[in-house]
């Protein structure tokens, strides 16, 4: 960190400081050195703790009027709707809230791989990202099931089976999961109590993430190393806090046109039908934005090879800071992974549209071919097209190539020496 | 020289006594916070059903729910079940005779858990390539003996302990 020592004006201010030195985090958090250079795909960080509070906030509230029952769970949401003021505006806030957080986190992550935020020396900021990533999943699956209606029951079903798929275990962790021999009360009751828990462990995996960011600081569009304090960086506030504030603003406007307009387009109407054990619906899917991860699943037709690729699809992501053999940071340097970067991005898109689809046929075929492909991003083209390409020449510093009238050959510098 | 030895074993043996302690201890308060969330004796206390079985003809089918898990019993024609065993072994991903999936002498009930064993769904009757069950949600095909036939299902549907009390009701559990 570059920070300059902080001392407090005021007296009280000192008294305090030296005791906890809150003030000089805070002066740490208003001065923190950020790229110039920073665009818009950098505002998601911010848009995401937004999302983060409003779901702990709107989830604290649905909590003192929901019952975790399985007979009293479906009724308890209507009630919500119909009955507890504001009830209806706050559910759709949360439920929709869900899927805006993994739009954002989605863009995020996209955000990080096309700009190689995740190269050294910023790994860890990464894999502590991806911990987030895991834990919203599983809170966002466990708190679809709260409803109790029929996507619920048999989302969860289907996914507390996975783990039936491990050898000799599978079927004792699969009860011990359930509490009974199917999805039943126990159930619900665990994932309630879960999904309450696990947004917190959420915040405080955010401030080990934001932590570890600054201590390298932020990586930039052209991805090089800065001199901070410098003319390449502004203090964070208040350049940084007013573009988060705006972006964040536009990003209000889509969610409340979800939650205002069409609150209930992201989920499945199946949903309103409450749980029934002895009939499962005719085509299940998941939330959209598990659906890649789905797609993977039902691509492989042997169960536990299914399971395997699917947790693998996830776990390889940790492994990316050492699969990507180039040094060079931003793919704006990397002509030949900026395509396959966006194949790569079409392949997901491409996966979460199958996932959504029947599995068969054409669709099937399709799912298969994307799963290989997903894999072979990671596995061979990031490998190998880090070593074979060449990058083009890295500008010495955000403002040299702005200074320098046209292109200036000594200003650019090789990318591997200096970088 | 040998004194130091003696004084490092000592220690050696203090730090590796409290470690051990220390461990047990921790088990045993883990494993409480574990096993709390195994079935608990409310659920374990459903673990039997009767049906009666008196109103069912031959060819029909009806689903109860056992232990939470619906459960299929179907009297089948004697066309199905010459059918059921006419099938090659080498056929089936999950070899199993037909024989051996009811109770000798009451050869025309099949009684077995309505659960995919893919992912836990519940397969729909009369509906797939093989005359049996197909479970919608990843397209499993089962056969008229509630074997897997094609799909991701690994094994056949299983059988339930059960019994036939008398010629009228089945127990299941």
């Amino acid at each position: 960190m570059s920070d300059q020592e902080y001392t407090p004006k005021s007296k009280a201010g000192k008294w305090f400081n030296d005791r906890l030195p809150l003030l000089t985090l805070g002066a740490h958090l208003t001065d923190y050195p950020t790229p110039k250079n920073l665009n818009y795909w950098w505002t998601f960080g911010g848009i995401l703790t937004f999302c983060l509070l409003t779901q702990i906030i709107t989830g604290i509230v649905l909590a003192m009027h929901y019952v975790a029952h399985a007979d009293l769970a479906f009724a308890s949401v209507e009630h919500i709707m119909r009955n507890v003021n504001y009830g209806w505006l706050i559910r759709y806030i949360h439920s929709n809230g869900a899927s805006m957080f993994f739009l954002a986190v989605y863009i995020h992550i996209f955000r990080s791989m096309f700009y190689g935020s995740y190269k050294s020396p910023r790994e860890v900021i990464w894999i502590i990202g991806l911990l987030i990533y895991l834990l919203m999943m599983a809170t966002a699956f466990m708190g679809y099931v709260l409803p109790w209606g029929q996507m619920s029951f048999w989302g969860a079903t289907v996914i507390t089976s996975l783990f039936s798929a491990i050898p000799l275990v599978g079927e004792s962790i699969t009860t011990w999961l359930w509490g009974a021999y199917s999805v039943d009360n126990p159930t619900l009751n665990r994932f309630f109590s879960l999904h309450y828990l696990f947004p917190f462990l959420i915040s405080g995996l955010v401030i080990l993430h934001i932590w570890a960011l600054h201590v390298p600081g932020n990586n930039n569009p052209i991805g090089i190393d800065l001199k901070k304090p410098s003319k390449d960086t502004v203090p964070f506030h208040p350049y940084i806090t007013i573009k988060d504030a705006f972006a964040l603003l536009l990003f209000m406007i889509i969610f409340s046109g979800f939650v205002f307009f069409s609150p209930n387009v992201l989920g499945h109407s199946d949903n309103y039908i409450p749980a029934n054990p002895l009939v499962t619906p005719a085509h299940i899917v998941p939330e959209w934005y598990l659906l890649p991860f789905y797609a993977i699943l039902r691509s492989v037709p042997d169960k536990l090879g299914g399971v395997i690729l699917m947790f693998g699809s996830i776990f390889i992501l940790f492994v990316l800071p050492w699969l990507d053999t180039s040094k060079v940071r931003s793919a704006v340097f990397r002509p030949m992974y900026r395509y396959f970067y966006w194949i790569f991005v079409v392949d997901v898109l491409l996966l979460g549209y199958m996932g959504a689809m029947p599995a068969e046929g054409i669709y099937l075929t399709l799912a298969r071919i994307g799963t290989i492909y997903y894999f072979l991003h990671f596995i061979i083209v990031l490998p190998v097209v880090g070593l074979l390409e060449k990058t083009d020449p890295v500008p010495m510093s955000i403002s040299a190539p702005v200074l320098s009238s046209g292109a200036d050959p000594a200003l650019a510098k090789k990318d591997y020496d200096k970088i | 020289m040998s004194k130091e030895e003696k004084k490092i074993n000592r220690r050696d043996f203090l730090f590796t006594a409290s470690y051990t302690v220390g461990a047990v201890g921790l088990g045993a308060v883990v494993w409480p916070l574990v096993h709390q969330m195994n079935p608990d004796k409310a659920q374990q206390a459903l673990a039997t059903t009767e049906v009666d079985i008196s109103q069912i003809e031959p060819g029909q089918s009806v689903t109860v729910l056992w232990r939470g898990k619906p459960v299929f019993l179907k009297r089948r024609t004697e066309q199905e079940i010459t059918e059921a065993r006419s099938v090659s072994l080498q056929d089936l991903p999950d070899p199993q005779k037909d024989e051996d999936r009811v109770k000798k002498g009451k050869d025309e009930w099949l009684v077995m858990l309505g659960v995919c064993t893919h992912l836990g769904c519940v397969p729909l009757k009369d509906k797939g390539d093989y005359k049996g069950w197909f479970c919608p949600c990843h397209g499993s095909h089962y056969d008229l003996s509630g074997r897997i036939r094609k799909g991701p299902a690994p094994t056949n549907m299983e059988i339930p302990k059960f019994e036939f009390v008398d010629n009228n009701t089945i127990k299941i559990g």
